[in-house]
């Protein structure tokens, strides 16, 4: 690599991680000012532990994560199935269009309109609206996760099944799923972080007792740097740093 | 030499099967029957149809018209997956997630056998492939040859009466496409299985087959044994395909008893065999071994040219002579089996031999 | 029969959710842009009376008025906010551009043993919370904050720099917030490249910087097309980051359609500012949508 080059990337990752490393060392920090470093501490990690609310609206939002994952991940499969298998049936632009369009669309806009409808045809606001919601945006990522590994499928591979006296749903079960699994697992897991990320959609089509760890942490975050979520962020980013080390770790030793 | 006859019950038949893709025809109303026990042969350059003619009796396409028979029984209609025919992979396509035993006995489910026929079918079927200790290996531990045997001995598993095979050999390195060949043959005998082979190997075509069939855009253009068709090629592409050939355009001289024909060239006179309306514009076309170079002056035909380039190959000799009227016509071998070699510039006498030149539509 | 019938659950099931809830509720929101609010539940009038049949649609047609549309063509607030959405978007999607294709050639460049290390290392910051990523720079930004502090003490500056709560903090947000997803298209570009192909450029003559503007970046702009468009649509109704960095006077339309709806519940409003919104973004859209089909069409074509 070229010096600049080098340098290129050193600046662009330490811009990329700047701000996740301050968050990890002040939540450390005894002070509660971020520019005075008051000492180690923990205490802003046994405040967040006593703190109800939050726990509630976290086991809320994985709640809500799980279910719109298990929906993204099949509809999102299905469709990556319709879209790879069905040729160019009549529609099939309209279709990509608008299995794509929840991906880009503002998430204001989502999330204001999928209100208007909970309230027009009179459904009660809560948990389930905001799995609709997040399964309705997520669907498109799984589509193009499974998409991408369906389309490097050597596609001889289901005919020879099916040449070697397979029906269709032995040829898929036996066959395809199974080879497609890791590309399902890494969309469902993508719709997961999707949906425990989401502020903005649900904020809008939640109700009274359904409050994620997003709104709840939008909610603090607007009065101010609080060391209470920069704990959390922190203990956040190690599970995401976790997972993403192990999946590495499993891709790594099943490519050996 | 004609071409043997199909028995009267043929293994395979098809009955001008027509597939279409969009506005292109993939396959032009084939039909071709298939005795039982034949190597059979599609043979023609890539996108000629034979990989969808194949694809067409495994039924992974639907014909657009015509129909397919095994042993007299309609297929036309029938899924792949119903079809008693099997197929090997150009990719091979093995199941990845899979050993080599699960692999090799993937097709054994629903044939109603125990599980214990079914462990004794798959080892004999792992031995045949000459593959024993490698049950449990995944394919991707394998090599290209020991891929291609585990994909042939699963096509075999539910011991079909007619296997497809897509380029079966090639994805091997030529010596190991030489051997592998043999052994194909080897087994094909030794089991009495029809096989319907496709490639764009001449070389492979030749060596495996009964009976070649030629593709041309869809349509099959000529069927028979290798060496008729490189004896007696119905077309200048059938010709060409099959080996080196020289083609002299020309007139066809007037219909005459016993065969021969005159065509009028710029050579001058060639009398050769075929059909034709006289005054029809043709080609004669000549293997470059069978040209007579050198030592045969005086007899009636003989051609004067001047030697423009040879090449010594060790088991002959290959050499362009340049005639009178600029015409270069390649030979092989054929050069004067005692005395000098002559040398590039020197003149030197051609001649076509009756029975090595045939008659060809331009 | 059977496999016509999975065939259509495979394509009807995702077919219908996305219809039941995206395509429909973008109909109710267009219509209830045309409606007055009032003080009710739910805060318009009037209400679709999914009973009414064709009467039913005839009465709320007449009920349909433009006063919603005209307070947002009168008003400059509007006007303003959407504007100053598509000039943020623009100028941090131009920034983005500029930064993300030295990052992504970098990449490309470095040694097969690292190329996975690296992209690891781009995405792992996307697959933490957005909120979280953003609310750290408030931390960095403020006057009392990190940068200020830094600057200060190396006597570059003699007072704290309003970044935080100013147009710089928004850009450096969305910069920051997007970088990814700028990166990793234009990397899947580069590392695609033939290395042969900047070998012949340097074997006619041509140098590194050559090289690059010649053979390189002509050959990734694709990949820059699609990183920009990527970023560029959802910056446009961004939220987070102009709510948190961007101080009370930051205009932008996400930030005025949620006031509008949280704040003065004025939900006929708020929905003719998401429709404003969509009409803003739909040219983008159509722009990706297009280039997406024409990719896949590509190796669709290279397939058989």
């Amino acid at each position: 690599m070229t010096p600049f080059a080098r340098t290129a990337l050193g600046l662009a990752l330490a811009f990329l991680y700047a701000p996740i490393l301050v968050l990890i060392v002040y939540s450390f920090n005894d002070s509660k000012l971020v520019t005075v470093w008051g000492g180690f501490s923990t205490r802003w990690y046994a405040i967040l532990f006593a703190d109800g609310p939050l726990i509630a609206a976290a086991l809320v939002s994985l709640k809500v994560a799980l279910l719109s994952a298990g929906i993204a991940g099949v509809l999102g499969t299905l469709a990556a199935l319709a879209l790879d298998r069905h040729g160019r049936f009549r529609g099939r632009g309209a279709y990509t269009g608008l299995l794509y369009a929840p991906m880009v669309m503002p998430e204001v806009i989502t999330g204001l309109s999928l209100l208007l409808l909970f309230v027009g045809i009179g459904l009660d606001r809560g948990i389930g609206t905001i799995v609709i919601a997040h399964a309705t945006f997520a669907t498109g990522f799984v589509a193009v996760v499974v998409g991408a590994r369906l389309k490097g499928l050597d596609r001889s591979l289901e005919e020879a099944a099916a040449d070697l006296g397979a029906s269709p749903a032995r040829v898929f079960f036996g066959i395809t799923l199974p080879l497609i699994a890791p590309s399902v697992a890494a969309g469902f897991l993508l719709a997961f972080t999707l949906s425990l990320d989401d502020l903005v959609i649900a904020s809008f089509v939640s109700g009274p007792g359904a409050t994620t760890l997003p709104m709840r942490l939008y909610s603090q975050v607007r009065l101010g740097v609080n060391p209470e979520i920069n704990a959390a962020s922190t203990l956040m980013i190690a599970t995401v740093g976790l997972v993403v080390l192990a999946a590495s770790w499993l891709t790594a030793r099943r490519g050996a | 030499m004609p071409a043997p006859l199909p028995p009267t019950a043929p293994l395979l038949g098809i009955e001008r099967i027509t597939k279409r893709f969009g506005p292109q025809t993939a396959v032009d109303g084939v039909s071709l029957d298939l005795a039982p026990g034949e190597v059979f042969c599609l043979l023609g350059p890539s996108g000629c149809g034979k990989s969808t003619l194949l694809r067409l009796i495994a039924g992974f396409e639907t014909p657009d018209a015509g129909a397919i028979r095994l042993d007299g029984a309609d297929l036309t209609a029938l899924p792949p997956h119903r079809r008693p025919v099997n197929m090997m992979f150009q990719s091979y396509a093995l199941f990845p997630h899979m050993s080599v035993a699960a692999n090799v006995g993937y097709g054994l489910k629903g044939l109603g056998l125990s599980r214990k026929q079914a462990a004794e079918r798959v080892a004999g079927l792992i031995k045949l492939v000459r593959l024993e200790g490698f049950e449990s290996r995944r394919p991707e531990t394998l090599s290209g040859g020991q891929r291609q045997r585990v994909a042939l001995a699963r096509a075999l598993a539910r011991e079909p009466k007619l296997l497809l095979l897509d380029e079966p050999l090639g994805a091997l390195d030529r010596t190991l496409r030489e051997e592998t060949q043999g052994e194909l043959r080897a087994i094909q005998r030794r089991l009495g299985t029809g096989f319907v082979v496709v490639t764009h190997d001449t070389q492979e075509a030749m060596a495996l087959a009964d009976r070649i069939g030629v593709m041309e855009r869809g349509r099959l253009v000529q069927v028979g044994p290798a060496r008729d068709l490189y004896e007696r090629p119905a077309s200048r592409f059938v010709a060409g395909l099959l080996g080196d050939v020289n083609l002299i355009e020309g007139r066809l001289g007037p219909d005459e008893p016993g065969g021969l024909r005159t065509v009028e060239t710029a050579l001058g006179p060639i009398r050769a065999s075929g059909e034709g309306a006289a005054g029809a514009a043709v080609v004669v076309a000549v293997r470059p071994e069978r040209l007579v170079v050198g030592g045969a002056d005086g007899l009636p035909g003989t051609l004067q040219g001047t030697l423009v380039e040879a090449t010594f190959l060790g088991d002959r000799i290959r050499s362009r002579i340049r005639m009178a009227d600029g015409t270069v016509l390649r030979a092989s071998a054929a050069l004067p089996a005692t005395g000098p070699m002559p040398g590039v510039g020197e003149a030197v006498t051609v001649a076509i031999p009756a029975d090595a030149a045939r008659v060809l539509s331009a | 029969m059977s496999g016509r019938l999975a065939r259509l659950l495979v394509r009807g099931l995702p077919l219908a959710w996305l219809v039941l809830f995206f395509l429909v509720p973008f109909a109710v929101t267009l219509k209830i842009s045309f409606s007055s609010p009032a003080t009710a539940q739910p805060p318009y009038l009037p209400v679709i009376d999914w009973q009414g049949g064709l009467e039913g649609w005839r009465e709320f047609l007449e009920a349909l008025d433009f006063q919603n549309y005209r307070m947002i063509a009168e008003d400059a607030l509007y006007r303003d906010a959407a504007l100053s959405s598509l000039g943020y978007a623009a100028l941090a999607t131009a920034i983005l551009a500029l930064t993300g294709t030295p990052t992504a050639y970098a990449m490309a460049r470095a040694s097969k043993r690292w190329q996975p290390i690296l992209v690891a290392l781009v995405i792992v910051p996307f697959w933490t919370s957005f909120l979280i990523r953003v609310y750290a720079w408030i931390a960095i930004l403020k006057p009392e904050g990190l940068l200020n502090g830094a600057l200060m003490k190396l006597g570059l500056i003699a007072s704290p720099l309003p970044i935080l709560d100013s147009p710089t903090g928004v850009l450096i947000g969305l910069t920051y917030a997007y970088l990814p997803f700028m990166v990793l298209p234009l990397y899947a570009v580069m590392s695609r490249l033939d290395p042969a192909l900047l070998e012949a450029a340097a074997d006619l003559g041509a140098g590194r910087a050559r090289a690059f503007f010649t053979v390189t970046l002509p050959l990734a702009l694709p990949g820059v097309a699609a990183g920009a468009l990527l970023c560029f649509i959802p910056m446009v109704g961004e939220f987070i980051i102009p709510d948190l960095l961007g101080g009370s006077d930051t205009l932008m339309l996400g930030r005025v359609l949620w006031s509008e709806f949280f704040s003065n519940r004025d939900w006929p409003l708020a929905s003719a500012v998401a429709v404003l919104l969509l009409i803003l973004i739909v040219g983008p859209v159509v722009l990706f949508r297009e280039a997406e089909l024409r990719r896949e069409e590509a190796a669709e074509g290279r397939g058989r």
